[in-house]
């Protein structure tokens, strides 16, 4: 039991880690990507580039979201 | 040998190194605060440990996943671990978060390992337990790594050299400075690693959708490799740009030095 823990705990630092956003980032572009492959006739490389810029923006909005001031209560 | 070919010596030889250099810390502040031979010992089982799950991961992974599927999930999977990294060295860069320092880990080890109690003449269990673990977890990002670029790249062997490389240079390096390896350029290391596992990452993972169309074939890149050194370029130029960003909105005193004196971003 405690193998399956420490194997599950493992796989939750190594994905998640320290900063759960970035898990969300990729897999939300990651899906986005598939949408347009699945559901629209755009062609390969427009699509290549078009999901590169997803990862982009995605990674920047995580990295906002890290660094935004916190209002004071 | 071809200019991808060492793209992947130079990305499994830097990945590795930095994680070897942390196992090295955990392994060296046993060694020298408790038993030598229990910190080896736990060191060796750790090195066996990762060579049978090396074996039954890369036989799993080869034998039951499509090709497409491999670059989705590996590609996925590198992504996510590069953009960890990047976005540390973006952070510490900027003065957001705190420098990676192997000397304060390396101090919080000999604590814990003086905390422990005495050595008796036997195993020391603690030194072997502490030096398992830290050489495991620290060894299956690299197993990790050598998987995923050698695999995806169709080159496991050169991924194998630039990992062995590795260890082979942070060993020597450990033998010759006994002492915590803090004067190696750790961060920024892992901002250079960060960069490469960020571009692979995002050429095999586009590559991997793939998988959900019909015929399974794997999105092509304009220019095929070539889009990989694009990749590359502009994932530093835009960690360039952001760490100019967050600069400007960084406190002063964290902004240039980057001392932990607070709360920083975790």
């Amino acid at each position: 039991m405690n193998a399956v823990k420490a194997f599950g705990r493992f796989w939750y630092d190594f994905i998640i880690g320290d900063d759960w956003k970035i898990a969300v980032a990729v897999v939300s572009a990651l899906a986005l990507v598939t949408v347009l492959l699945v559901w629209t006739s755009i062609g390969d490389h427009v699509l290549a580039v078009l999901g590169g810029v997803l990862i982009v923006c995605a990674f920047a909005i995580s990295l906002a979201i890290d660094t935004r001031p916190r209002r004071s209560k | 040998m071809s200019a991808a070919t060492w793209g992947l010596l130079v990305a499994t030889f830097a990945a590795c190194f930095v994680e070897m250099v942390e196992a090295a810390t955990i392994v060296m502040a046993m060694g020298f605060t408790r038993s030598w031979r229990s910190a080896f010992a736990g060191t060796g089982a750790a090195v066996v440990a990762l060579a049978i799950v090396t074996t039954f991961a890369g036989y799993a992974i080869t034998s039951w996943l499509p090709d497409s599927a491999l670059q989705l999930v590996i590609g996925g999977l590198l992504l996510i671990f590069g953009l960890q990294w990047l976005r540390k060295a973006v952070l510490r860069s900027s003065g957001r978060k705190s420098m990676h320092d192997e000397d304060e880990i390396y101090r919080d080890e000999v604590e814990l390992a003086r905390a422990a109690g005495d050595v008796g003449s036997g195993l020391d269990m603690f030194s072997f337990i502490v030096s398992f673990k830290g050489v495991f977890l620290e060894g299956m990002e690299v197993v990790f790594i050598v998987i995923t670029f050698g695999l995806n790249a169709d080159n496991v062997p050169v991924a194998v050299v630039g990992a062995a490389a590795a260890v082979v240079v942070v060993v020597s390096i450990a033998f010759a400075a006994r002492k915590p390896l803090s004067m190696i350029p750790e961060n920024l290391l892992k901002y250079g690693v960060g960069i490469m596992l960020a571009s692979f990452g995002t050429f095999w993972s586009v590559e991997g959708v793939g998988i959900f169309r019909t015929g399974r074939e794997s999105v092509a890149w304009p220019g095929n490799d070539i889009a990989l050194l694009v990749l590359i370029a502009a994932w530093f130029l835009l960690s360039r740009v952001f760490i100019a960003v967050l600069r400007v909105g960084a406190p002063p005193a964290r902004a240039t030095a980057a001392v932990p004196t607070g709360e920083f971003v975790k």
